[in-house]
């Protein structure tokens, strides 16, 4: 509904309802401030135009007005900030669902594309090592270490399950990216160097676009990848197919 | 000085030395002015070459699409790697060396000494060495297009990795930011030093125009945040020609090949020195356009300004935390909640003050008598503009909405509501306000209406559809303009106005610089004061001021705004009068 | 057309312009190593390892170069005071002293450098002999531009002296207080490379 009115994309997941809330919620602030303020202005404008008003008033506005009205402001940003947008937050960064309850898959970007990597049956990645990285062997996966064997690689198709929680560890190979589907309200920077987790709970069957926010060089406007959110049967049917054509 | 004065100019030193070599804070003024308004011309033009390329992806470039080269534009069709040189060089030329020259270099140059009642700057030589180091930036950042590979593509942000391993130009890009950070520096020692010791006698503090405070606490925001950025320049200068790797972690894999570097650094680091830097120095492009705006505004309401004393309080606070804030540009980086709360606290804190110098500002020209002269409408048009940028400046400020809005057009809408129809307006009000005091003409009313007019409407059919493009999840830096996304689908008729709205933008600034050729030639001649206003450089000297500025050294009797007082002989009391 | 409180003190702020110029210059000195020094915690936090500066570095010859750069502080104060005692003959003595010792300083890095190179260790090796090396050679850059203006100020001093001594002690002053900073910067590294 709020997205809606603010032409934002469908929501997907199950936390975007509170960002959602809080972008409606500034906005009106926003809007109130705006035609408030404006208004005033264009009164004044008017009003006290040279041609009606030729004299003017040294001492001029004696109200105290503006000064409630800041105030109302402060105390609105912090209504917003303790109230929805720090709590948002921790949940975002702290409140990681168990990985045996999520489905943990492992996103390497790289210019220009989305690597996606599943542990497999048996929910443990194999050992990866940049020297093996190859066309055919992106991620660098060892497929000779233990865990190896039932490892899904994919390129910019990340199939997921809805309605059960994800963890997306992500990293990148080279320069910095950022994982972003609007649909689920989901963006973070994939920083050289460190692995940062990333999680949410498509709740909305459909196929939504996994893009690149930030720039990466020349082909970042076509680093895309498609998430589909699928049933759970859908989703096993998949990875086994992936399984059997690797 | 009497009616000879300028022959004996003439007979001192050559036409050369009095222009390009002037010691003269006026005449360096009007060259900063001057060659910052042709980068802002050079860096609009750039991006009208971009807006063709988002509104008609993969059409051929009319007009000057075929003198662009085969490594640029081939066939007229601009590739990405040239989108990017065009996107990161519009961003550093607009900034560095169009706004912040033209509004410190140039405003700030030229008016400072005038308002407060001295012959020049304190250290005139090291002014024209300032100038010369930020001439030679521009001459090092322009040439950096015909370096191979082109000019810096990395954004003007320049993260590293991306930044390290781009092609030569970036390494311009950091030889020229030296240059310009030495320039900036040169310069903000000047002005705190000239403002703090040549003040004229009885004009305190408290009796500065707000122009000059404006400038002061820039001048403190240049001094104290650039070295950073020029320490992180410094590095990944190291990184590009010494092979170090502090901004490199170890373990990186570039098309397919790993890098042989050391590794061990950070690329967050980078980060962190710059947005150390640049979110004061948003500041330092919004301050003097404040300051600007404030003296219009009294002097075309005919009124003081509200709330002087609170609006000085508010920058020296907002210059003060603006140092506070700027890892809120890097909520997305992998911050935790603790961090993330330090920022957002005191991002919304920021926002008050600023609040606080808006309000005052409309709340002075309540009882005013107001005067919609050229500059007055500039500047009164920047206020709901600058609301604007603010306005949306709170959903960035909250990391749980920057999260759907980062690195989307809604933060291109947002800072460009604050610095285009913000900062700009204020300028060419500035320009139109002081143009009789430089040349001792007028500028055409007339052009003023037309370019005003059609910049303002213009300049929000660009930037407002930004707003709806960013909600929508339209990232910024799309070499495509998204046309390729499924998400973005029915987008791009916005696209297509902003181009259509830039390139008539473009027309309207004509309008401005065949306004300013005229009106030296033909502009009506005025007084020394001819809007009747109360701060020194128009109640004390004439237009314009000749060498040395004053013929005695006045002395300041009241504040800088006593327009309108009661029981006084005319509407203004001017800060000198007896 | 004369710029006012150029050699003497505004009444009500106390200093001259060139005082608050080189205070100021100096403020911006400090935001720049003081970057620095944050970038080294950075880093070195961030490092699974980090080598001892001892094992690496040359610490006599480090230590030599502290004392060289103290003493030169010493001679650039007493430099200052015979010009204040109107002392001309002592001053190009002490101001002589203070660009020897500053030349050594040099002279002994551009030693230490060429041992390093020999060993192959360059910027290029870890983050360690990076840091090594800008650092250093920011402050190297920042002595030898101390250099310059001393020399100068021993060449020019004599003319400067016949037409206005003030001007000439205040230059010197400020002279001074860069000198100083200088050092201290030196003080700083010398640990943070060397010993820790
Ligand atoms: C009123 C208070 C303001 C607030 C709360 C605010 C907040 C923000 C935030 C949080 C961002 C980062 C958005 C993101 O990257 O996701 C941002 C970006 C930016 N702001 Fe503001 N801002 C304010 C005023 C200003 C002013 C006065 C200016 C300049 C004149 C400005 C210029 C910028 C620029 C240039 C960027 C984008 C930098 C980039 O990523 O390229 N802002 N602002
Ligand atoms: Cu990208
Ligand atoms: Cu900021």
């Amino acid at each position: 509904m709020i997205a809606r009115w603010l032409g934002m994309p469908v929501a997907a997941a199950a936390g975007a309802a509170r960002l959602d809330l809080t972008m409606g919620l500034v906005h009106a602030l926003m809007l109130v401030l705006f035609l408030g303020w404006g208004g005033f202005f264009v009164y004044t404008l008017v009003r006290f135009r040279a041609g009606r008003h030729p004299r003017a008033d040294y001492a001029g506005a004696r109200s105290k007005v503006s000064t409630w009205i800041e105030i109302a402001v402060a105390v609105a940003e912090g209504l917003l900030l303790v109230g929805l947008s720090i709590p948002a937050w921790a949940s975002r960064v702290s409140g990681l669902p168990p990985e045996h309850e999520a489905v943990v898959v492992r996103v390497v970007a790289e210019q220009f594309a989305w690597n996606i990597h599943y542990p497999g049956p048996d929910g443990v990645f194999g050992t990866t090592r940049p020297e093996l990285v190859s066309p055919s062997n992106p991620t660098g996966l060892d497929r000779t270490s233990p865990h190896a064997a039932d490892d899904v690689v994919t390129v910019n198709q990340l199939h997921l399950p809805v309605d059960r929680p994800v963890i997306v560890q992500l990293s990148t190979k080279d320069v910095i990216h950022s994982f972003s589907v609007p649909n689920f309200r989901v963006k973070q920077d994939a920083i050289p160097g460190l692995m940062i987790p990333v999680w949410f709970v498509p709740n909305r069957l459909g196929q939504y676009d996994l893009v690149c926010a930030q720039l990466c060089g020349l082909g970042h406007y076509r680093m895309r990848g498609t998430v589909t959110v699928e049933t759970p049967e859908a989703f096993d049917a998949w990875i086994r197919t992936r399984e059997a054509t690797r | 000085m009497t009616t000879q004065s300028s022959d004996a100019h003439a007979a001192v030193p050559p036409f050369w030395r009095r222009t390009l070599f002037s010691t003269d804070h006026k005449v360096i003024g009007i060259q900063y002015a001057i060659t910052a308004m042709v980068f802002l011309l050079v860096g609009f033009f750039l991006m009208m070459l971009m807006r063709w390329q988002l509104a008609y992806p993969g059409r051929p470039i009319p007009l000057v699409g075929g003198l662009l080269g085969a490594t640029r534009a081939p066939g007229g069709i601009m590739l990405p790697e040239f989108y990017n040189q065009l996107g990161a060089m519009h961003g550093t030329i607009m900034i560095f060396l169009g706004v912040v020259p033209l509004a410190v270099g140039g405003f700030g140059n030229y008016l400072v000494p005038l308002q407060i009642g001295a012959p020049d700057m304190a250290f005139p030589r090291l002014n024209l060495a300032s100038y010369w180091a930020f001439a030679a930036g521009g001459v090092v950042m322009i040439a950096s297009f015909f370096a191979p590979g082109g000019a810096a593509s990395s954004g003007w942000t320049s993260y590293p990795p991306l930044a390290d391993i781009a092609t030569t130009g970036q390494t311009f890009w950091l030889a020229g930011m030296v240059l310009l950070i030495t320039s900036s520096l040169l310069g903000s020692i000047n002005f705190i030093t000239t403002i703090v010791q040549l003040r004229a006698p009885g004009l305190s503090f408290m009796r500065l125009p707000f122009f000059v405070w404006s400038q002061l606490v820039t001048s403190f925001l240049l001094l104290l945040a650039f070295p950073p950025l020029e320490a992180a320049a410094v590095l990944q200068l190291m990184d590009r020609v010494a092979g170090t790797s502090f901004y490199l972690p170890s373990g990186l894999v570039v098309g397919g090949k790993a890098m042989a570097v050391a590794g061990g650094g950070s690329p967050l680091l980078w980060q962190h020195l710059f947005w150390f830097l640049a979110h004061p120095e948003v500041y330092v492009l919004i301050l003097p356009a404040m300051g600007i705006v404030a003296e219009i505004i009294a002097n075309s309401s005919r009124k003081p300004l509200w709330g002087y004393r609170l609006m000085v309080y508010s920058v020296v606070f907002l210059g003060f935390m603006s140092f506070l804030v700027w890892a809120h540009h890097m909520f997305l980086t992998g911050m935790g909640t603790t961090m993330s709360a330090f920022f957002q606290t005191t991002t919304m804190i920021i926002s008050i003050p600023s609040v606080v110098v808006l309000s005052s500002l409309v709340v002075s020209l309540w009882g005013g008598a107001i005067r919609f002269t050229t500059p007055a409408l500039f500047a009164l048009a920047f206020l709901p503009m600058f609301g604007i940028g603010g306005l949306t400046g709170l959903p960035l400020g909250l990391a749980a909405t920057d999260i759907h809005l980062h690195d989307t057009y809604y933060v291109i809408g947002h800072f460009h509501y604050v610095v285009a129809p913000g900062t700009i307006f204020a300028l060419f009000a500035g320009v139109y306000y002081w143009f009789p005091k430089a040349t001792g003409r007028m500028m055409n009313a007339r052009l003023g209406a037309i370019h005003f007019w059609g910049s303002f409407v213009t300049m929000n059919l660009i930037f407002m559809p930004m707003f709806i493009q960013g909600l929508a999840g339209m990232n910024r830096r799309l070499y495509d303009a998204g046309v390729q996304d499924p998400h973005l689908q029915g987008l791009q008729p916005w696209s297509v106005l902003q181009g259509w709205s830039a390139w008539a933008l473009g027309v309207f600034q004509l309008v401005f610089i065949v306004n300013v050729f005229w009106s030296l030639r033909k502009g009506s001649r005025v007084d020394a004061n001819p809007w009747q206003a109360t701060t020194l450089e128009w109640a004390a000297t004439s237009s314009p001021p000749p060498h040395g500025n004053f013929a005695v050294i006045p002395t300041v009797r009241r504040g800088p705004y006593e327009y309108s007082v009661p029981g006084a002989p005319a509407d203004f009391t001017p800060q000198n009068a007896i | 057309m004369e710029i006012p409180y150029s050699t003497t003190a505004r009444p009500d702020t106390g200093v001259t312009n060139s005082k608050l110029g080189i205070w100021l210059f100096l403020a911006s000195e400090v935001m720049l190593f003081g970057s620095l020094f944050s970038a080294y915690v950075l880093l070195r936090v961030g490092a699974p390892s980090w080598p001892h500066g001892w094992a690496i570095m040359n610490v006599p010859l480090g230590a030599l170069n502290t004392a060289v750069l103290i003493t030169s502080s010493v001679t650039m104060v007493l430099a200052w005071v015979a010009l204040k005692e109107r002392d001309l003959s002592r001053y190009w003595l002490w101001m002589g002293f203070t660009v020897l010792l500053g030349v050594m300083f040099l002279s002994i890095k551009a030693f230490e450098y060429a041992d390093k190179f020999q060993q192959g260790l360059y910027p290029s090796t870890n983050t360690f002999m990076g840091l090594y090396f800008t650092l250093t050679g920011l402050h190297a850059l920042h002595v030898a531009a101390g250099v310059v203006v001393n020399t100068w100020l021993l060449g020019a001093g004599f003319t400067m002296w016949e037409r206005d001594p003030d001007r000439l002690t205040h230059r010197v002053e400020a002279a001074g207080l860069y000198w100083h900073f200088v050092d201290i910067v030196w003080i700083v590294l010398f640990p943070l490379l060397y010993l820790l």
